[in-house]
């Protein structure tokens, strides 16, 4: 199935999707990768407030090129997600809904998707060009001294996205693989 | 004795740096291009087309093909009767600088591994230099992204571990990887040597075209035998499952001790750059 959402999303909006279903996202979508999420938890730690509005954002992991005169933003695919493990389960619990990247998971990112009916959606990854052609606003909210790293706000029509992990424990890199795999004949399968 | 200026070797890297990050190489093209008619599973196969689909707008909009244009890795071949104007690495090194800025690149260099601060230029440059006979100068641009990159593994295995043993491991690689490095993946393998040497080994495999065969029978047998294990892991593009996981292997070798048998994976992507020129 393909679904169209606009952000903010809430638990229900994501509630149909399921791991292998595509989606076009629009609205507004919050750039991160490690060096910005270990900022954001020490402002938590601090009990300050985060540079964005958390409930229900979407939280891209993107280190983009840097744009030419007359661009909105240069090349701009997924980083690997793994590296945002340690962290985003705690954002999850404040309301963020979406994380948007590439890779596996770990266990504890697993069950705050299922415990705060949030989604995990992949990028292509390595297709920066593809990508980058969605968006069409971006500003930098802050740090910028983290260069592509700096949390940006991006505004995207139809961000091509793919369903990784589901609110419902549905895993695309475990039962993607498992499918096609089910699908060929025994021989060549074994 | 031929003379090769200094800035004449900034100016090559800067445009091979620039080139490498907009244009795939033709066997990397050719590959892509034939998996997205092959491929049987239906999400697999438009996974496929898309990255196609970026192939073509990188090329419509001069943007990267990718936004990790990499850690520059590039590799001299300087004939031993050329003389250097001036300072070599240094040349390199600013034709990274230049390249990057010039191209727009992403800047992805650190100056230290634990202090991490972006040396805002993307360099130094990882240089690789070989002295060869004669009076050429080659020189390849191999930006290298790191989401692959950081799935590279190395294994110091026994020798009664055997081709068995190195099938398994490099097989083994490409599972635990997974979806981490944008599959369909390339695969430099490095056999033999020493502990650095079988690295340097499956790096520079990734400079061979994928549709040229190891020149001896044994290991191209051994490059086919490994990708279709491989691609029989159904991972697929993206890791969404497939039939594409591999869309090339080279191996590299080299002689090693008796007590040894090194064996090294490097995990590279569907965006494989290389750009060579000779001065």
């Amino acid at each position: 199935m393909q679904y169209r959402l606009t952000t903010p999303v809430t638990r229900e909006d994501l509630a149909p999707l399921r791991a292998g279903d595509t989606v076009l996202l629009s609205g507004t979508v919050y750039t991160a990768r490690d060096a910005a999420h270990k900022r954001m938890m020490e402002l938590l730690d601090a009990g300050q407030p985060l540079p964005f509005p958390v409930e229900g954002s979407a939280v891209y992991y993107v280190g983009p090129t840097p744009e030419r005169p007359g661009q909105v933003i240069g090349s701009a695919g997924p980083t690997t997600s793994g590296r945002m493990d340690a962290y985003s389960p705690r954002l999850l619990d404040l309301g963020q809904r979406i994380m948007i990247g590439k890779g596996k998971r770990n266990q504890a990112v697993k069950d705050a998707v299922v415990r705060n009916g949030a989604v995990y959606l992949a990028a292509l990854g390595g297709a920066g060009a593809l990508m980058a052609a969605s968006v069409k606003e971006l500003e930098v909210l802050c740090w910028e001294d983290l260069g592509c790293e700096a949390v940006r706000r991006l505004e995207v029509e139809d961000f091509p996205l793919t369903v990784i992990l589901d609110a419902h424990g549905g895993d695309l890199y475990e039962s993607g693989p498992a499918a096609y795999l089910a699908s060929l004949p025994e021989d060549i399968s074994r | 004795m031929k003379t090769i200026s200094a800035v004449e070797i900034t100016q090559t890297v800067a445009r091979l740096s620039i080139q490498a990050n907009t244009h795939l190489p033709p066997d990397i093209v050719a590959a892509l291009d034939r998996t997205r008619r092959d491929e049987p599973w239906p999400l697999a196969r438009e996974t496929l087309g898309l990255l196609w689909d970026n192939l073509e707008l990188a090329e419509e909009k001069s943007l990267p093909i990718c936004q990790d244009t990499g850690m520059a890795c590039v590799f001299v071949e300087l004939g031993q009767d050329v003389h250097i104007e001036g300072n070599f690495e240094q040349a390199v090194h600013e034709g990274v600088r230049q390249g990057y800025g010039e191209g727009y690149l992403r800047k992805s260099i650190v100056g230290d591994p634990l202090r991490r601060v972006n040396t805002e230029d993307n360099t130094p440059a990882a240089i690789t230099l070989r002295l060869v006979p004669g009076d050429g100068c080659r020189i390849t641009v191999a930006p290298k992204g790191f989401g692959s990159e950081n799935m590279s593994r190395l294994g110091m295995l026994k020798p009664a571990d055997g081709v068995e043993g190195v099938k398994n491991f490099v097989v083994e690689t490409v599972r635990l990887a997974g979806s981490n490095p944008c599959p369909p993946i390339v695969l430099g393998v490095g056999i033999g040597g020493s502990f650095d040497k079988v690295a340097y080994l499956a790096k520079h495999a990734l400079l061979r075209p994928i549709d040229q065969p190891n020149p001896d029978p044994f290991y191209a047998d051994l490059e086919r035998d490994l990708l279709r294990a491989i691609n029989a892991l159904g991972v697929g593009p993206q890791g969404f499952g497939g039939q594409t996981t591999c869309l090339g292997l080279s191996i590299e070798t080299a002689p090693t001790h008796v007590a040894g048998l090194p064996v090294a994976v490097n995990v590279s992507c569907h965006v494989t750059r290389r750009a060579t020129a000779t001065l």
